[in-house]
C-alpha cells in the first residue's frame, strides 16, 4: 500500500525507482486461495450430492450414533495420550544434547513417514508376541480393574475382553501415529521457548522438574493446545491401522471413517458422504472451540 | 565471599584456563573484559549453570564446585533479566521464596520490602511483557535478592538500558548495598559502571583476571567505599 507514495519519493531522490508491492500480494492471495478453493470446492460437491435427508437418515441410524461417540471419545483419549507422551520427548529434544539423539529425532518420523496400513499390521503382529500378550493383559486388567468396563457394560456395550479388534485397539491405532504429530508440535514449541530463564529457576533453588512445570511448561501453553488439536483431528481421519489392527465391527470398533467405509462398501454413496460431513463438521466444531478456549487468556507470553 | 581457583572450562572452541581471584565478604567486585573474553561464562560456572573441567569454587568459604546450582545460594542476574514470561513481578519476587516454602506472612513482607527497596511497588501486578528494560532489571535483581543469598552475580545487567536509565540504576545498586548484606561480582564492559561501583575492580584478559587495584589487592580494595 506503501507502493505509490515511496514509488513517488523514490523518483525525487536520486532515481531509484521502486516497483510497485501489488503484484507480490496479487500472486500470495491468488495461490493461496487456489488451495482454499480445491478444499471448499469438494466440500461443496459433497453437500449438493446429498439432501438433508441423507444426513437425518445417518444421524438417526444407532451404528452411526455409536461411531459418532467412539470417534470423540477414542479420539479424545488418544489425543491426551499424545500430548503426554509429547511433552517430555518434545522437551528433552530441545533442551539436551544426549547420546542417540539423532536418532530418537529420526524415530519419531517413523509413524508420519510409514503407510497407516503398515502401522497396522506391525501393532496386529506385535500383539502376537510375549510383550504384546503381557501389554495385552495388562490393559485388559486395568479396564476390568479401574470399572470401566462395567461402565461400557451399562452402557450396553461388550466390555474389553482384549486389545486386538477391539476399543483399545482403536485408540492404540490413533494414537501410534498422533504421538508423532503431537511430539513434533511440542519440539518446535519448546524450541522457541528461551531456555534462559530455566536456568534462573535452577538458581533460584529449583530442581529441574520444578524448574520445568513452574516456567518452562506454562509457556509452552500454546504449543500443547497446538498439539492437542493436532493429535485430536489426527486420530479422527485415522482409518488405515484401524482397519487392520481393530476391525470394522459395527457398534464395536466403528469409528468415523470406519462407517464411511462400511457405506462405501455395501454402495450406498449418498450415506459414505452424509457420514464424511457430519465428520467434518463435527471435528471442526470441536477444533474451533478447542482453540478458543485454549488460547483464550493467552496475554502474549512471549516475553522480551 | 567469592573465592575461584585454578578455574578451567571449555565452551565449543574457546577456553579459560588457570582463573583465580577471590571477592572478600562485603565487597563490590565489578569484572571488566572485552566481548568474548569469558566474562559471562565465569558467571555461570559460578552459578553452576555450565560444567568447569578443572579449579574450585567457593561461596562464603564453603566449597560449592560440585553442588548443583539450586544448592549455591547465589543470586543470579542475567543479561536483560530471563524473567518468567508467564509469571506477575510479584511472583517472580516470591519465586525462591515459594521454592523455599517460605509462610505467606513472611514471604508477602520480603516482596514488600524488596518492592520499596527497588522502587516496583506499581508493578507487582503486572506480568514482563509491558516491561521498560529498567523495570525489568529491577525485577530480575529482586528476584536475585528475594530469598537473602547474601550472594549476587550480576552478567551485564545494564547492557540494555538506555543510559539515562543506567544512571538510576548505578544509584539503586548502591543503595541495595546499603539496605543488603552483599558480596557482588559484576561482569560490564562499562568503566563507567565499574568506577561508580567497584569496591575492587578486575579485569579478564588474556585468559586470566587481573586486579586493577595494585599490588595490595582486596586489602588495599576494602578502603574503597563509594
Amino acid at each position: 500500500m506503501n507502493g505509490v507514495s515511496r514509488e513517488s519519493a523514490g523518483r525525487g531522490s536520486g532515481g531509484h525507482r521502486v516497483r510497485s508491492d501489488v503484484p507480490f500480494f496479487a500472486c500470495g492471495i491468488a495461490i493461496a486461495a487456489s488451495y482454499l478453493l480445491l478444499i471448499a470446492a469438494f466440500l461443496a460437491a459433497d453437500a449438493a450430492k446429498i439432501s438433508p435427508d441423507h444426513l437425518l437418515r445417518a444421524l438417526g441410524d444407532r451404528n452411526i450414533r455409536y461411531s459418532i461417540v467412539l470417534s470423540f471419545i477414542t479420539c479424545t483419549v488418544s489425543a491426551i495420550l499424545s500430548v503426554v507422551v509429547g511433552i517430555p520427548t518434545g522437551y528433552l529434544l530441545s533442551r539436551y544434547r544426549f547420546p542417540l539423539r539423532r536418532l530418537v529425532d529420526a524415530m519419531i518420523d517413523i509413524p508420519i513417514i510409514l503407510p497407516p496400513l503398515v502401522i497396522g499390521i506391525s501393532l496386529l503382529i506385535l500383539f502376537q508376541t510375549a510383550p504384546g500378550k503381557w501389554l495385552d493383559w495388562c490393559i485388559v486388567s486395568a479396564f476390568d480393574l479401574s470399572g470401566l468396563n462395567a461402565l461400557l457394560a451399562a452402557c450396553g456395550v461388550a466390555p474389553v475382553r482384549r486389545v486386538t479388534y477391539e476399543i483399545p485397539a482403536v485408540i492404540i491405532a490413533q494414537f501410534a501415529v498422533a504421538g508423532a504429530f503431537a511430539a513434533r508440535a511440542l519440539y518446535v514449541a519448546f524450541e522457541r521457548i528461551d531456555p534462559r530463564p530455566e536456568r534462573v529457576a535452577l538458581t533460584l533453588g529449583c530442581r529441574r522438574s520444578q524448574a520445568f512445570f513452574r516456567v518452562a511448561l506454562p509457556q509452552a501453553r500454546a504449543g500443547v493446545v497446538t498439539a492437542l488439536t493436532l493429535a485430536w483431528a489426527r486420530s479422527m481421519g485415522e482409518f488405515g491401522p484401524i482397519l487392520v489392527f481393530a476391525g470394522t465391527t459395527r457398534l464395536k470398533t466403528e469409528v468415523l471413517p470406519t462407517s464411511v467405509f462400511l457405506e462405501l462398501m455395501v454402495g450406498d454413496i449418498e450415506a459414505a458422504i452424509a457420514v464424511s460431513l457430519i465428520l467434518v463438521g463435527l471435528s471442526l466444531a470441536v477444533l474451533v472451540v478447542a482453540r478458543l478456549f485454549g488460547l483464550e487468556r493467552l496475554d502474549g507470553g512471549g516475553g522480551v | 565471599m567469592i573465592r575461584v581457583e585454578g578455574l578451567a572450562l571449555r565452551r565449543g572452541a574457546f577456553a579459560l584456563e588457570g582463573i583465580g581471584f577471590e571477592v572478600p565478604e562485603g565487597e563490590y567486585a565489578v569484572l571488566m573484559g572485552n566481548t568474548g573474553s569469558g566474562k559471562t561464562s565465569l558467571v555461570e560456572a559460578i552459578c553452576g549453570l555450565i560444567p568447569i573441567e578443572a579449579g574450585r569454587i567457593e561461596l562464603r568459604g564453603e566449597d560449592v564446585t560440585r553442588s548443583r546450582p539450586a544448592e549455591r545460594g547465589a543470586g543470579y542476574v542475567p543479561q536483560d533479566g530471563a524473567l518468567f514470561p508467564t509469571l506477575t513481578v510479584r511472583d517472580q519476587l516470591a519465586f525462591a521464596l515459594r521454592v523455599r516454602k517460605w509462610s505467606r506472612a513472611d514471604s508477602t513482607r520480603r516482596i514488600e520490602e524488596l518492592a520499596e527497596l527497588l522502587g516496583i511497588g506499581g508493578l507487582l501486578d503486572r506480568k514482563p511483557a509491558g516491561l521498560s528494560g529498567g523495570e525489568r532489571q529491577r525485577v530480575a535483581l529482586g528476584r536475585a535478592l528475594s530469598f537473602r543469598p547474601g550472594i549476587l552475580l550480576l552478567d551485564e545487567p545494564l547492557s540494555a538500558i538506555d543510559e539515562d536509565t543506567r544512571v538510576q540504576m548505578h544509584d539503586l545498586l548502591a543503595s541495595v548495598r546499603r539496605h543488603e548484606p552483599l558480596t557482588a561480582l559484576h561482569v560490564t564492559h562499562s568503566s563507567d559502571e565499574a568506577a561508580r561501583l567497584a569496591t575492587i575492580h578486575l579485569r579478564l584478559s588474556g585468559g586470566r583476571v587481573v586486579c586493577d587495584d595494585g599490588p595490595a589487592k582486596a586489602a588495599a580494595a576494602r578502603g574503597g567505599e563509594i
